[in-house]
This record gives structure tokens, sequence and C-alpha cells, in this order.
């Protein structure tokens, strides 16, 4: 009855990729938290006469172009990452559950509109609107996080409305109307946790594409100013020189991937630990005791 | 003053004189079209009552009515009285309040009837749980006392389980701890036989007999099948197209269907068994 919760982070901590997940990305939260006290060198201070240097002691994973410190660009880069993570998770969570309740059980006269207007804002390139925000209000971070994370909110909100429709015709919806349940606590108790496994893969499938979009968008010139050391930046920075110094553009790339990676075996390892009929390897115990005692 | 108390306790007092549910004239449309066209009956206390018909017939959908869970779109025109009070017309928050506490439902498909990612006991005393504020010690023993109340076996491990690791029949006989829960005087059960296999199916119709004995419970007892009728009910209502056709004793329907339709239904169990 209780330790739903606990049951679920126990069984995601037991699963070898939600162990990986949790890993990958308490890696990346404290690496950024670190940066704030601590870098092996200033991230930004170039020396043109030490660039293209090969990992050393004094510089763990070598020098770029302007002879910055890569390990201290990338631990600085950490930052911008979580940042436009979390960001981005808040922004489309709060869109795409929003949009998604309203849309799949709010009032019929809502709902049609409202279901129009999600697919408009789909079909509305998420590059597009970053550039747009960009225009207005001058390109940065912010506006990663806003277009993004309405860029993938409205898709969390469509997928999670279907999921919410679905479930709210299951019978046990039914059963708590007849128990007196309210509306409200119907939502709240039946809907939601059902659909949370769904809502949570997509949720975490944007927190990996919000990554790549900050990237892109960097890389463009939209989002992080060259003085914040950027992921995205680090590989628009490097690109022309991949075939001389493939190490270069090598390290952004793996952290991007690996991050990227883990957002989406955790969403994956999440949706099983939630359900109980998934947490044993999606075995069925109906085809073991069919027969009832009655 | 001793009265008093009684009358507000749990189980749902039915004053002598006042049936514990008399539908009058109730016409039920959806879109604008009449689906039920003036359903009338009453039920005794402790009186067992089957609803039968073939699908489309109306049959669902009164007792839906009765419980207050048609579709928001949904009008309703006639009474439902339960007890002393008229349910038409009355606001879904006050509807609310006195299902799952004076009625309380069963469906026909223990697959989902049940949330799959709560345990059991929890969901048996969900409606007891929101209509009395009972502690978690109280909930958990007032869950066990269901599970062997409905039939359980292993009641301790069965208010741990989780819909998917019991059995169909298991499941059902949950879902009507839940319904039971809090003791409602009026019990409506929609075909919940149809989805369990024969065996299966009957201890769970000796359970809804063995519920129902006294007359504390009425039953409304849905089916399109005569066999289960004839186990569960005292007296019968057939439905076609949204009206009843004809209604008396299980012994009068058996055996002397005044009615063409009833005649072939009696003719379908025959054939099917």
């Amino acid at each position: 009855m209780s330790g739903q919760r606990g049951g679920t982070l126990r069984h995601l901590i037991r699963s070898p990729r939600g162990a990986f997940a949790l890993a990958v990305l308490a890696l990346l939260a404290i690496t950024a938290l670190v940066s704030l006290f601590w870098l092996p060198a200033n991230p930004n201070q170039s020396n043109i006469s030490e660039a293209w240097q090969s990992p050393s002691l004094t510089h763990w994973l070598g020098t770029d172009s302007s002879g910055r410190d890569i390990a201290s660009r990338l631990m600085a880069g950490a930052r911008v990452t979580v940042l436009v993570v979390l960001g981005a998770a808040i922004v489309s969570g709060l869109i795409g559950l929003g949009l998604a309740i309203i849309s799949a059980l709010g009032p019929r006269k809502l709902r049609e509109p409202l279901i129009i207007f999600i697919d408009v804002l789909i079909a509305f390139p998420t590059l597009l609107l970053a550039i747009m925000l960009a225009a207005v209000f001058g390109s940065g971070i912010p506006v990663v996080i806003v277009s993004v994370g309405i860029g993938y909110g409205v898709q969390i909100a469509r997928v999670v409305r279907a999921e919410l429709r679905q479930i709210n015709a299951e019978d046990f919806i039914l059963a708590a109307r007849a128990s007196g349940l309210s509306r409200w606590a119907i939502l709240r108790m039946h809907l939601l946790p059902n659909a949370a496994p769904v809502f949570v893969v997509q949720l975490s499938l944007a927190m990996g594409l919000a990554i790549l979009a900050e990237a892109g968008l960097s890389y463009l010139g939209f989002g992080a100013p060259p003085s914040v050391p950027s992921w995205g930046l680090m590989l628009q920075e490097s690109q022309s020189q991949i075939a001389i110094h493939p190490a270069v553009v090598m390290w952004p790339g793996l952290a991007i991937t690996l991050t990227v990676l883990a957002f989406y075996l955790l969403g994956d390892a999440l949706r099983e630990a939630m359900d109980p009929r998934l947490r044993f390897g999606g075995r069925r115990a109906d085809s073991v005791q069919s027969g009832d005692p009655a | 003053m001793s009265d008093r108390t009684q009358s507000t306790s749990q189980a749902a007092p039915t004053p002598a004189l006042a049936p514990p549910l008399e539908v009058a004239d109730l016409r039920v449309s959806i879109g604008g079209v009449e689906l039920l066209h003036g359903i009338s009956f009453s039920l005794a206390p402790g009186e067992r009552l089957g609803f039968i018909g073939g699908s489309g017939s109306g049959k669902t959908l009164t007792a839906l009515a009765v419980a207050g869970l048609l579709p928001e779109h949904a009008s309703v025109q006639g009474s439902i009285r339960l007890g002393e009070t008229e349910l038409v017309g009355m606001p879904d928050a006050e509807l609310a309040s006195l299902r799952g506490d004076r009625i309380g439902m069963v469906f026909q498909e223990p697959k989902t009837a049940l949330n799959p990612l709560h345990r059991l006991g929890r969901q048996m005393t969900e409606a007891l749980a929101l209509h009395y504020s009972l502690t978690r010690v109280e909930r958990r023993a007032a869950a066990l006392r269901l599970a062997s109340r409905v039939g359980l076996k292993d009641p301790e491990r069965m208010v741990r389980a989780y819909p998917h690791e019991v059995s169909g029949g298991q499941r059902q006989r949950a879902a009507i701890a839940a319904a039971i829960s809090a003791r409602p005087g009026l019990l409506l059960a929609d075909e919940p036989t149809t989805a369990l296999d024969v065996t299966v199916q009957k201890g769970v119709l000796r359970l809804f007999r063995e519920l129902t004995e006294g007359d504390d419970t009425s039953l409304v007892f849905i089916t399109h099948d005569l066999a289960v009728m004839a186990e569960v009910a005292e007296r019968v209502l057939v439905f076609d197209g949204g009206n009843v056709i004809e209604q008396g004793t299980v012994g009068q329907i058996l055996e002397s269907p005044s009615h063409s339709i009833t005649r072939a239904l009696i003719r379908a169990a025959g054939g099917d068994s």
C-alpha cells in the first residue's frame, strides 16, 4: 500500500540500465557542482603557444585550437548541460502535462481546439521558434530552454493525452467513480500514476533531445554565448579540425552521447521500475495460477 | 437516542416503508437519442433482482443511471429513489457521496476493473476509506476482513498482491469486496461472471447469494445468461430495446414466458448448455 515510491527506486537501482544511467547522471551533476568551485584551469584562458596539446598532467584531456584546457571546458560545459536539461524538463513537463490533462479530461468545448493548437505547435519547427525567440530576446541559454521546452512539451502533451484518454476508458476508472471518488481524486490516484510511465519516458527523451538541441543551437549561434563553454559550442569550434585532431571533437561528442544515452536508459528503466507488472522481467502470474479456489 | 445513533451508523438504513430502490418512468437520452423509454421497477429490502436482455437492451444503462455513472452529456428524466432520496437531478458531487457508501457496483471485466498499480488491499478498501476516515491499521484490518468475507483464500497474501499476481476469479472477488466495503444497501452487478470460466462462475454466484442474505443488501444482477440468472435472482426484469417487456419471478419467466423475446432467450440458453 505504501512503499510504492521506495519500491520504484529500489527496482531502478537494481536494473543494470537504471544503475548505469544513474551513475552517469550523478557524475554529470557532481561535475557541474564541482566546476562551480574548482576547475583544473580557466576554461576561457586561451594560449596560442599551447594549442593542440595532447593529454598530459597539466592538461588532462589536452588543449583545443586556442590552447584552452579541454577538461576544464568540458567540466564547465556540464553546468550548461545540467541547466538546459533541468530547465527544458521543467518547462516541457509542465506544458506537456498541463495540456495533456486539459485536452484529455477538460471541458468538451475546450478539448478540440486545444488538440488543434497542440498539432499546430508540433508542426512548428523548434529551430524556427528558437531563432524567433533569439531575434526578440537575444540568443542565450534561456532561449534554448524555452524553445526546447515548448517544442517537446507539446509532443509530450500529445502522447500523454492519448494515454490518459485510454486509461480513462478503463473499467477501474468507472469503478473508482462508483466508489465515490471525485474527479480530482481519480486524476491523482488512478489516472496520473498509470500515465506516469509514458510521461517519464517522454520526459527523458525530451531531456536527452534538449542536450542535442542545445548543442545544435549553440552550434548555429543561437545558444550559449562564446564566453560560456558549452559542449555544443566546443563541437562547433573544433569541427573544422576533425580530420587533424579528432580527439578534440571526440571529447564533447562523447560527453553528449553518454549523457543523452543515460537519459534514454533512465526513462526505460524508470518505466519498468514503476509498473509492478514489469518489475520481474514481465513474467505474468495469470498464466501460472489460473485456477480459482472457489 | 439510540435510534438516532443506529440510523447514522454505516449499514445503510432502510426504513420499513420506503423500498431501497424505486425507479419510475426512467428515460435516458444520449446525444438526442432516447435509449431508455420509461423504465419502472422497485426493489424490496434484501431482494435479488435480475436484469436480463440482449446487448443494447438498456439493462446496463439502467444500472449506470441508478449509480449516477452515465456520461456527462446524457439527459435523465423520471425518478430514481434510493430509500427516500431522489437521485435524478442531484448534483454529481452529492451523488458521489452516495456511491460506494450506499450504492456499490461490480463490473464485467475483472482484468480491467482493478488498478494495475495498487495492491488488492488498498483497492478493496478505497470506498470505505473515502467515506469513513480510517487509520492505517483499521484499513488493513478491514482489508483482511473483506478478503475473507468474499472468500479469498490466504487473505494476508491477497491484500498484499497486485492484480496481475492473482487469477481472474480472485480479481473479481476483490472487485466485489471493493463494492461492498462500506456495506451499501444496494449492490449493482453488471455481468460480473461473464468473463469467468464456469467453475469460477459458480463460486462467485454463490458469493453474491451469501452477501445478500438477510435484508441489509439488495442486489441488481445484470446478465444475458438465463442459467446464471436462475441461480442468483428471485425476480427478473426482461429488457429489450430500452423497455422492460416482461417481469416476474424466475419461475414464472422460465416456465411461462409471455413475450416472444423472452422465449427466444430461453431457447438460446437451452441450446447453450
